[in-house]
């Protein structure tokens, strides 16, 4: 099977980390010194159980505060698979950073506390999934030993987060009933939970296919750049560098490159393995062209059909992630897409998205930190975008200050796969 | 941080090179972002494994051109001279520019005090000497080798890592950083650190030196050698550290894990003499990379962190 890059979410104290923690462990992830060090700890802080969350909560203050700051990022394997691990902070002010996490997700893992049912900041974590274009959801009701491993709790959590995964279009949802601390239904069955057959996590995980990758969809190849050796065989060399976003490349085929417009066919591939007739994603080729067209970084080598939009000036859905400014209609920002960057200007901000509900919220003046909303965008080059939900790569972008330079937004072109956003237009 | 022992006759090869593949293109695209939006990149390399293979990378990521920026070797003057000899020879036949900051040289001239560390450890005075260097020569981005699954602080640190003025990372306000779109704007004096090889692991690295026949310091593979045993340890005996009078010296079949300064990189007991062999022992192991021969990391709960947030690499 493929690598599968999960990532968690859930709210502040679902036991995420625990949960993580408990995934390693039991899976035998943890090597011996890693985790003699967390006992170790565990015992000065007179524990009753051995601190799972500090085998991933690598920082001086997340031990301290018992919480989950930044993504902290995993690697383990089993016999089936190899997994890539993102585990995100659940508290609300640290949103930007389980975005962060989930962005390059395949998965998202979703853990609930059974005894609070779905809380706000799950629903929260649900649609920013499923805005990021995470197909498959795996809910896991955790802390399944404090409420008796009832099979009615979990029936009817499930029953409620089943409802909201269905208005977010999310086709792919899993429950599972689990105890992160006592290690049910993780990574081996659970014996006080005979009434649930589907198996542990780690098993829907390692089974669980993702279907449709980059691979299949149109070729998107952004130019990083232009590789001119100076030096005497390669004096006529012009090779355009840059990584297969989607699809396919071969030598011969006939490309369009975006937004000049113009048409070429590819005369050589150069991959990190040597010359190649083809390549697909996710490989980082060299291609030649036939003809002497002008290009840079930040152009587009595409298939000739189905070629993406070209404009100034697009829609999209914005995760706003700055604490000391909000943004706003007029907000002058940098943006950033594919290997593109120019200036943006914000010229509406048509709602907020009500993460509860999935409405549109009109007539806001401002987004502030975490917050969801639609908005229309200017640039000041020509961007070359496909719709996020049709390619993540080439439908996402980041804002930047200007002021500061941090990263104040995530960007998804379009509309977002679920909820009803027609009234903008 | 880990990596479990995958029975290798269970996965195909086939999975095994696309997932290096994959990562191999991933990191090429990384160097690419980072040569083509800043002026003055270079690369650190320590001749250990991590920065044989990021320059490796970093080569076939510009090819057929020849690497536009510098390699950077910070000298603690505790180095194993297999390492050195090894820089020395990979910077001769690719012709590319080395420089050096040197531990000795800032002592020499007072920038920096001895050592207190146990051991007379010189890990901690490389991070003024490094800084100076990025400072001196206006780096902008400076390519380092760690990976996020060696130390739990590490497994939270960006691609492209943010250092101020005074190079300090600061772990509780990194940028948000969404699919691969990095953020390298920075102002004057501050520099990005970029780790292309986050989302490897020791394993990974290994089997690409595998896959790709690269050539790797000798130290790397079994042979005999006079070590002593401190902390648990095997520490080699050497100019820099010699066993306490109550401590043994004995001779034995070791090869390193890791490769820094002597007085820090603990030696592995260990009969791999081929790459081959190696793989199969890294596969296997219960104990992790830093755990085992990095005395360094054994200062304190948060002894990487500390460090990092200083601006060590």
């Amino acid at each position: 099977m493929e690598l599968l890059r999960i990532a968690t979410a859930g709210s502040v104290d679902d036991g995420k980390s625990t949960l993580i923690g408990r995934l390693l462990f039991d899976s035998k992830a943890i090597e011996d010194d890693v985790l003699s060090a967390a006992e170790s700890v565990s015992r000065r802080q007179s524990n009753e159980y051995l601190n799972l969350a500090l085998l991933t909560d690598g920082l001086r203050a997340e031990r301290e505060q018992g919480i989950t700051i930044d993504v902290a990022y995993r690697y383990f394997g089993t016999a089936q698979r190899k997994f890539i691990l993102a585990d995100t902070p659940g508290h609300v002010q640290y949103t930007r950073n389980m975005v962060t996490g989930a962005s390059t997700a395949d998965v998202a893992l979703i853990i609930v506390d059974a005894r609070n049912g779905v809380v706000e900041q799950s629903l929260r974590h649900a649609v920013i999934a499923a805005l990021l274009g995470i197909r498959h959801v795996v809910v896991c009701i955790n802390k399944m030993d404090l409420v008796d491993f009832s099979e009615e709790v979990f029936a009817t959590i499930k029953r409620q987060f089943e409802t909201f995964l269905d208005d977010l279009k999310v086709d792919c949802a899993h429950f599972v009933p689990v105890s992160a601390l006592i290690g049910d239904n993780v990574v081996e069955p659970s014996e006080r939970m005979p009434w649930y057959t589907d198996g542990p996590l780690l098993r829907h995980l390692e089974q669980l296919e993702i279907g449709r990758t980059p691979a299949d969809d149109a070729l998107r190849l952004p130019v990083q750049y232009v590789i001119r050796p100076l030096k005497g065989e390669y004096h006529d060399y012009r090779g355009y560098a840059g990584s297969i976003r989607s699809g396919v490349v071969r030598v011969g085929q006939q490309i369009g490159i975006l937004p000049q417009g113009k048409t070429s066919r590819i005369t050589a591939i150069e991959t990190p393995d040597g010359e190649a007739d083809e390549a697909a994603w996710p490989t980082a080729v060299t291609v030649r062209i036939k003809d002497d067209i002008d290009i840079s970084r930040g152009d587009l080598i595409c298939a000739a059909d189905g070629v993406p939009r070209v404009s100034k000036s697009f829609d999209a859905t914005v995760c706003w992630m700055s604490e000391s400014k909000d943004l706003t209609q007029g907000s002058m920002l940098r943006i950033k897409h594919t290997t593109r960057t120019g200036r943006a200007m914000i010229t509406a901000l048509h709602s907020r998205i009500d993460v509860a509900t999935l409405s549109a919220e009109t007539g806001c003046n401002a987004l502030k930190l975490n917050e969801i909303g639609r908005v229309s965008i200017k640039t000041s080059l020509p961007i070359v975008y496909d719709d996020y939900t049709v390619n993540r790569v080439t439908g996402s972008f980041i804002l930047i200050d200007e002021a500061t330079n941090e990263t104040v937004a995530a960007g998804m072109i379009g509309k977002p796969a679920f909820g009803n956003f027609d009234s903008e237009d | 941080m880990s990596i479990q022992p995958v029975p290798t006759s269970s996965r195909t090869t086939r999975t095994e090179l696309a997932e290096l593949n994959a990562l191999e293109s991933e990191s090429i695209h990384i160097i690419r972002e980072v040569i083509a939006e800043f002026d003055r990149p270079a690369l650190l390399f320590s001749g250990g494994k991590d920065s044989i293979v990021m320059l490796h990378l970093a080569i076939k990521a510009v090819r057929p051109a020849i690497l536009p920026f510098p390699i950077v070797h910070i000298d603690t003057g505790h180095n194993f001279p297999e390492a050195i000899e090894y820089r020395d020879r990979t910077v001769e036949k690719l012709g590319i520019q080395l420089v050096v900051g040197s531990v000795q040289e800032a002592l020499d001239t007072g920038r920096i005090a001895q050592s207190t560390d146990p051991g007379g450890s010189r890990n901690r005075l490389q991070t003024p000497v490094l800084l100076d260097v990025i400072r001196k020569n206006k780096f902008g981005a400076v390519f380092g080798g760690a990976r996020r699954d060696e130390e739990r602080a590490r497994a939270k640190e960006r691609v492209y890592s943010f250092r101020d003025e005074f190079g300090q990372w600061d772990p509780k306000n990194q940028r948000p950083e969404v699919w691969n779109l990095y953020n390298g704007f920075i102002n004057s004096g501050q520099h990005i650190r970029v780790f292309p090889l986050s989302n490897w692991t020791e394993l990974d690295i290994w089997r690409y030196i595998a896959a790709q026949k690269l050539e790797i310091p000798s130290i790397y593979f079994a042979h005999e050698r006079e070590v002593f045993e401190r902390d648990g340890m095997y520490m080699a005996v050497s100019p820099f550290l010699q066993p306490e009078p109550h401590e043994t010296a004995q001779t034995m079949s070791v090869r390193f894990r890791t490769v820094g300064d002597m007085t820090s990189t603990a030696a592995v007991p260990s009969k791999a003499a081929t790459i081959e062999e190696v793989v199969a022992e890294i596969g296997a192991t219960r104990t992790s990379e830093r755990g085992q021969s990095r005395a360094d990391d054994r200062a304190s709960e948060a002894a990487m962190e500390d460090r990092k947030r200083e601006g060590y690499f």
